[in-house]
């Protein structure tokens, strides 16, 4: 059985996504907790020049083909499955991302090898795997025996820290003749840029940032006076993007923007994982919410479990008097 | 054009969630269970397909409990069938045996388009529209937010990415999308609708076929995150919170003169 490590790094528009690092810093750990070697599987067309940023690995595994020049989930699994097959590791480690929803289940389909989803950690501990996933919202915490000698875990963005993944030198490259990509069902048609919003949240110090709990749209004019008060912006979780409430471009989150403000009041959102992610590196976390079991309290500074229809009003009113 | 939409019943996360006496699972007795909401979207992008361009749209669930008013509620949407897949699911059941389970189901039920939503929150193995394009050897695309006709044998879809990035894709029916958002808000159904469907209309019922999956991973704990960096909470009546919020802004020059 091998003991090596395989990560499926990911990039867009030729950038490698902060998750591929995160995820080399938990294969390190997990080559050295097996004694095997770190594979980094990179797949596209002219990416090869990205294996120079890999130096956490001891080695590239490189599928290159023009026809994998852009993201499609057909071609980006076969490609994909074609590298595991190869390498045949212990453990494949795939970003839990929006490629990687489509890849990590996709490739536990095709090789037939169980899959982890969601995992805030995973560990080998005498050759047996254990991997905790964060589900129900980031409310509970499932933490399981994983069978077999193979295995896909998806790693949740943030779970590892970037820093030990990021070293530059490029390892041996090591290429895997590409699968037959002729015949696809899925081609890629083009990539729709974000638009440009009357605010750039990623600038604001302030973020007052509203969920599901404002109940409507009307209500948004509450917390929008409230960052008025403060000098600030209003942001959003993405249901209130959903419902046609707040533009896409006020979105926090996984499908949204990585916000890093001073101050970041999460009011009426529950703090899910896909949330938490554009958020956690705000530098004072403040959330306001009825349910005391809401995942927002565990990553807040400070926590109020109110109605955010009394604090709120409360809270303007007191900023507004500066008193 | 035939379109099939997944129905999942999943624990309403604004409730608390009790864990079992094991500590391994939730305390199935108790949990209150919902549509999954991103189902709801995949429904409702079923639908604006029908009203723009003509489809029939079936519903399958399979027999988690508590799914026969969800199923008729999709009927007073506008499904046009909803199908009962009996089988030994009360205590939950994994995504790849689900999986299984669907693709057989759905040799019988004709299907160009399935449809099911992006991900469950007590899912811990994988996405379903991705591991049903499996079985099936069909194509699949996840986080969708967008389907269009695209000729008869194809649709467009978006698959959003982060920072808004959005990947427009072109993909040969018969395909599985796990759908994000549908381009509008699922519509709402009269509580009076619901019930005339429930004495009006049917549910078709299918005994599950007997699949075989691969050994999955077994949960030896379900917890809480441990309590670790967990928030100060203030306490107070909503004034008092107001004030002592307002001067951990001020120590931290928070508050612009
Ligand atoms: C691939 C993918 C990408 C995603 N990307 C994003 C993303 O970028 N951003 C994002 O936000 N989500 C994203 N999501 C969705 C995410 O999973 C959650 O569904 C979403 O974050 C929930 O938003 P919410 O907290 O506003 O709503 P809910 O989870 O419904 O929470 C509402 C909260 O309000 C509280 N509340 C209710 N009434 C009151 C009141 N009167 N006063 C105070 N509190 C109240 C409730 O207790 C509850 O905790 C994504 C999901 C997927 C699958
Ligand atoms: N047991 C199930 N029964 C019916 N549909 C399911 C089941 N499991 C998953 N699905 C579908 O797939 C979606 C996402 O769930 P999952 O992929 O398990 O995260 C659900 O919302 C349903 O549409």
């Amino acid at each position: 059985m091998s003991a090596d490590i395989a990560v499926v790094v990911e990039h867009l528009e030729g950038v490698l996504a902060e998750v591929s690092f995160e995820m080399l810093a938990k294969g390190r750990e997990l080559a050295a907790a097996g004694g095997g070697m770190l594979w980094a599987v990179l797949i596209g067309h002219g990416v090869t020049r990205l294996a120079g940023e890999l130096g956490a690995a001891d080695g590239v595994a490189v599928v290159e083909q023009e026809a994998l020049a852009h993201y499609t989930p057909e071609a980006y699994e076969k490609a994909a499955a074609a590298a595991l097959q190869a390498l045949a590791p212990r453990v494949a480690l795939v970003a839990s991302s929006s490629m990687g929803l489509d890849q990590a289940a996709g490739l536990s389909g095709t090789l037939g090898w169980p899959l982890c989803a969601y995992c805030k950690d995973v560990a080998l501990t005498d050759g047996a795997l254990t991997a905790v996933s964060q589900i129900y919202g980031g409310k509970l915490l499932a933490t399981a025996e994983v069978p077999g000698e193979h295995a896909i875990c998806a790693m949740l963005p943030g779970a590892a820290a970037a820093a030990a993944g990021r070293k530059s030198g490029t390892p041996p490259v090591r290429e895997i003749p590409p699968p037959a990509l002729d015949g696809l069902r899925v081609r890629f048609k083009r990539l729709i840029q974000p638009e440009g919003g009357d605010v750039d949240i990623t600038r604001e110090g302030i973020l007052v940032s509203v969920g599901r709990g404002i109940g409507s749209q009307d209500n948004i004019a509450v917390v929008k006076e409230l960052a008025e008060a403060l000098g600030g912006a209003v942001s959003s979780s993405r249901p209130i993007v959903d419902q046609g409430w707040l533009p896409k471009t006020r979105q926090v989150g996984k499908s949204g923007l990585s916000v890093k403000p001073k101050l970041y009041l999460a009011v009426g959102i529950s703090g899910a994982p896909e949330h938490i992610e554009g958020m956690r590196g705000a530098e004072l976390i403040v959330a306001i919410n009825t349910d005391p079991g809401a995942p927002i309290f565990d990553v807040a500074h400070y926590g109020v479990v109110s109605d955010l229809f009394d604090v709120i009003p409360a809270l303007t009113e007191k900023v507004k008097s500066r008193a | 054009m035939d379109i099939v939409v997944t129905v999942k019943m999943v624990p309403d996360l604004v409730e608390e969630l009790e864990v079992n006496a094991e500590g391994t699972d939730l305390d199935r007795s108790v949990v209150k269970l919902r549509i999954n909401e991103f189902d709801e979207h995949a429904l409702e992008q079923a639908l604006l397909l029908k009203n723009q361009h003509g489809a029939r749209v079936t519903v399958v669930a399979l027999d988690s409990g508590e799914v026969d008013e969800t199923l008729f509620t999709c009927l007073a949407k506008g499904a046009d069938r909803a199908v009962k897949v009996m089988g030994d699911f009360q205590g939950g059941v994994s995504t790849h045996t689900a999986a299984a389970v669907l693709a057989q189901v759905l040799g019988g039920i004709p299907h160009e388009l399935i449809l099911a939503g992006v991900q469950a929150a007590d899912d811990r193995d994988g996405q379903l529209a991705v591991l049903l394009g499996s079985a099936l050897r069909l194509p699949h695309v996840s986080v969708v937010t967008g389907v269009e006709p695209s000729g008869d044998k194809a649709v467009t879809v978006r698959q959003e990415y982060s920072g808004g990035v959005v990947g427009e894709l072109e993909v040969d029916l018969p395909a599985v999308l796990g759908i994000q958002a549908a381009p509008q808000t699922p519509r709402y159904a009269p509580v009076s609708k619901v019930r005339q469907m429930m004495k009006t209309a049917k549910l078709e019922t299918i005994e599950a076929p007997a699949v075989e999956v691969g050994a999955g991973s077994i949960v030896t704990s379900l917890a809480r995150p441990e309590a670790a960096g967990r928030a100060e909470i203030i306490e107070g009546a909503p004034e008092e919170v107001a004030a002592r919020l307002y001067a951990i802004l001020a120590d931290r020059g928070l508050l612009k003169r």
